[in-house]
């Protein structure tokens, strides 16, 4: 069931001056409707903005007297800047559970792919996850590759891969060259999860197709009502269908995408 | 609920109080039934309808603008169709005015569309003539007084029982024109204002926002506009009308209503709070009952001009 409810903030810490770490108490979301990681939840935002701003879930979890919602966004305009003037204690109205996360279900192995602020959709499957999985998260640089974040993906997978842009940590280069070297070694995954700029998530899927892996996407696109029933949130299908990111998405199957729309 | 009566009469359908959804806003009603009942609203006016199914037009649709948002969905439906099979019979499950939206590429769609739905037993036919007739070199029906005749004409002629109310663009010159030409081809009622074109730029790609380029403009912005061009109407014709654009809360609505409208609808503000529609419903009975009215329509055309 999706409710809209008033949430409060329990944490809020900054990343550096654009990046923030937020933890909500979303009464029972988690327990009674089902809150997971790379869903996502549609907040209001003060200072004149007549539209919510869809913030992605990083990790979902039962705790008392609420179950909390950690997300993690970047200041981009107006409303995530107003989001990240709030202060521990004030609440937030909130709709959600939205959207429909990665599908984690079947057993087997998992390799997680982000890039920049797409990663923390991912971080509950890199923490949690049934399965064992190997991640490889982008960055532009150093300085973004929070720690407060990678830990949680490099203290629970078998193998982290850090990869930055100007080749200030890890390995220089994009994410999907190294999805192409773990692949090409050894493709015997189940799925590849990703989420990140339209582009790499589309190299991505290049690269899953190639060693035959099935590759989810988180896709994003401007929202308006974020529930499925203004259709503002269209993306275009292979098959020459429209879906909605809100309410069909933001995950989809990647060979299902028309990459070229 | 205080002791004021809220039923209202739109063209002989009696709405058990005014507050309807608008059209685009609301899909066919599956997704905010999960927020509350849909008995509780006066009617629901469903997504927009085209004879065949239309996949509408390339994202991003949507832009914020000040206290407003342009959109360009482009009527994106599955089909009238469609909807009888499906989005019908899950509507009629709950005890509310159904009312369906057309736009035809060509008169004839439009009434092979009314006879589609007049069959299927909605309780009201919103005829929208803000589209392209693609006949008349894709000129919006809305803007020329004959156009907008002619398809009233022919959505009367195929709708057999069912009211038809013809939505009103106010992308025209002068609005009580169209809404004569209309009236005079037989409209049980009108319904406006449907959205306004705009644009807007992101000034460092100089790139429109919208993939379309423009849009319409919808949300509390519009509501003066939406004010004047009921208050136009009322006055230039005798026939009910559905008032919209902007609203959010009980006093726009009561101001629709003072000039002119019976019934409001309200769309845009669903986006910030599903519970909108609920919250103008209990506003507006607060009013009435402040302002010491037994009915809500009371309201209807009572404004007292200078
Ligand atoms: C399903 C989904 C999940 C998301 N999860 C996160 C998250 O976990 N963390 C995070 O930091 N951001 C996330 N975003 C993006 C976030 O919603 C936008 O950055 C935010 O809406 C911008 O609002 P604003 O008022 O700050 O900026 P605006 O003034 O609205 O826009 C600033 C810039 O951001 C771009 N933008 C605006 N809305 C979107 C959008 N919906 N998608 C992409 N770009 C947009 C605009 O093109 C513009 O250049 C998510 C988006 C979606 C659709
Ligand atoms: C996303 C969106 C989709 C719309 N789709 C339709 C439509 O299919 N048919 C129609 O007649 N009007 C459509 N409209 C117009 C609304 O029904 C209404 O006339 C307009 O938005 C003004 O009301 P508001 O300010 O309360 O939203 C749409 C509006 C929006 C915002
Ligand atoms: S945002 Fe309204 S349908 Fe997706």
């Amino acid at each position: 069931m999706k409710v809209e409810r008033k949430c409060k903030i329990v944490e809020l810490n900054r990343l550096d001056p654009v990046t923030f770490w937020m933890v909500l108490e979303v009464g029972k979301m988690v327990e009674r409707d089902g809150l997971r990681g790379g869903q996502f939840l549609h907040i209001k935002c003060g200072g004149g903005q007549l539209l919510r701003r869809p913030i992605s879930v990083a990790y979902a979890g039962w705790d008392e007297p609420e179950d909390l919602a950690t997300l993690i966004f970047e200041v981009r305009g107006e409303g995530t800047a107003w989001l990240s003037r709030r202060k521990v204690g004030d609440e937030l109205d909130v709709i959600g559970p939205l959207g429909n996360g990665f599908d984690a279900s079947q057993p087997g192995r998992y390799l997680l792919v982000g890039g920049g602020i797409g990663i923390p959709p991912l971080m509950q499957y890199g923490e949690c996850m049934e399965w064992p999985r190997t991640a490889v998260l982008g960055f532009r640089t150093k300085d973004k590759a929070f720690p407060a974040i990678t830990s949680r993906f490099q203290d629970h997978c078998e193998q982290t891969y850090i990869c930055t842009d100007d080749g200030t940590l890890g390995r220089h280069g994009f994410v999907d060259a190294q999805v192409r070297d773990i692949l090409e070694q050894d493709s015997n995954y189940t799925a590849v999860l990703t989420c990140g700029p339209r582009s790499m998530l589309k190299s991505v899927a290049t690269a899953a197709a190639e060693f035959g892996v099935p590759c989810q996407v988180s896709m994003e696109e401007r929202m308006g009502c974020g529930v499925g029933a203004c259709l503002v949130c269209a993306i275009t299908m292979k098959d020459g269908t429209v879906k909605h990111v809100c309410k069909d998405g933001p995950v989809f199957a990647a060979q299902e995408v028309d990459w070229n729309a | 609920m205080p002791d004021v009566n809220m039923q209202v009469d739109l063209a002989g359908v009696t709405l058990k109080n005014p507050v309807v959804v608008a059209s685009g806003t609301f899909g066919f009603g599956r997704e905010y039934s999960q927020f509350y009942s849909l008995g509780e609203l006066g009617g629901i006016c469903a997504k927009g309808l085209t004879l065949h199914p239309r996949m509408g037009n390339p994202s991003p649709r949507i832009a914020e603008t000040p206290m407003g948002i342009l959109n360009s969905v482009g009527l994106e439906n599955p089909g009238v169709d469609a909807f009888i099979a499906e989005g019908l019979p899950f509507l009629r499950k709950f005890d509310t005015k159904v009312i369906a939206n057309i736009s035809g590429n060509t008169p004839e769609e439009y009434g092979i569309m009314c006879e589609k739905l007049s069959d299927a037993g909605v309780d009201m036919i919103e005829v929208n003539i803000s589209c392209p007739n693609v006949k008349a070199g894709g000129l919006a029906y809305g803007t020329r007084p004959e156009l907008a005749a002619e398809v009233t004409e022919t959505a009367k002629k195929h709708a057999g029982n069912v009211p038809v109310m013809v939505k009103l663009s106010p992308n025209v010159t002068d609005i009580t024109e169209i809404a004569r030409a209309v009236e005079g081809a037989g409209a049980d009622a009108l319904s406006l204002i449907n959205t306004i074109r705009g644009m807007r730029i992101d000034i460092n790609t100089r790139r429109p926002v919208l993939r379309m380029n423009t849009g319409g403009l919808s949300g509390p912005a519009v509501l003066p506009v939406a004010v004047r061009m009921v208050w136009e109407v009322f006055q230039a014709v005798r026939l009910p009308i559905l008032g919209m654009g902007g609203v959010s809360r009980g006093e726009d609505a009561a101001q629709l209503m003072l000039a002119g409208a019976s019934a409001v609808a309200v769309g845009t503000a669903l986006f910030a709070d599903p519970f909108a529609p609920l919250a103008v419903r209990d506003g507006l009975a607060e009013i009435a009952q402040r302002q010491g009215l037994s009915a809500v329509s009371e309201l209807t055309g009572g404004v007292r001009p200078w």
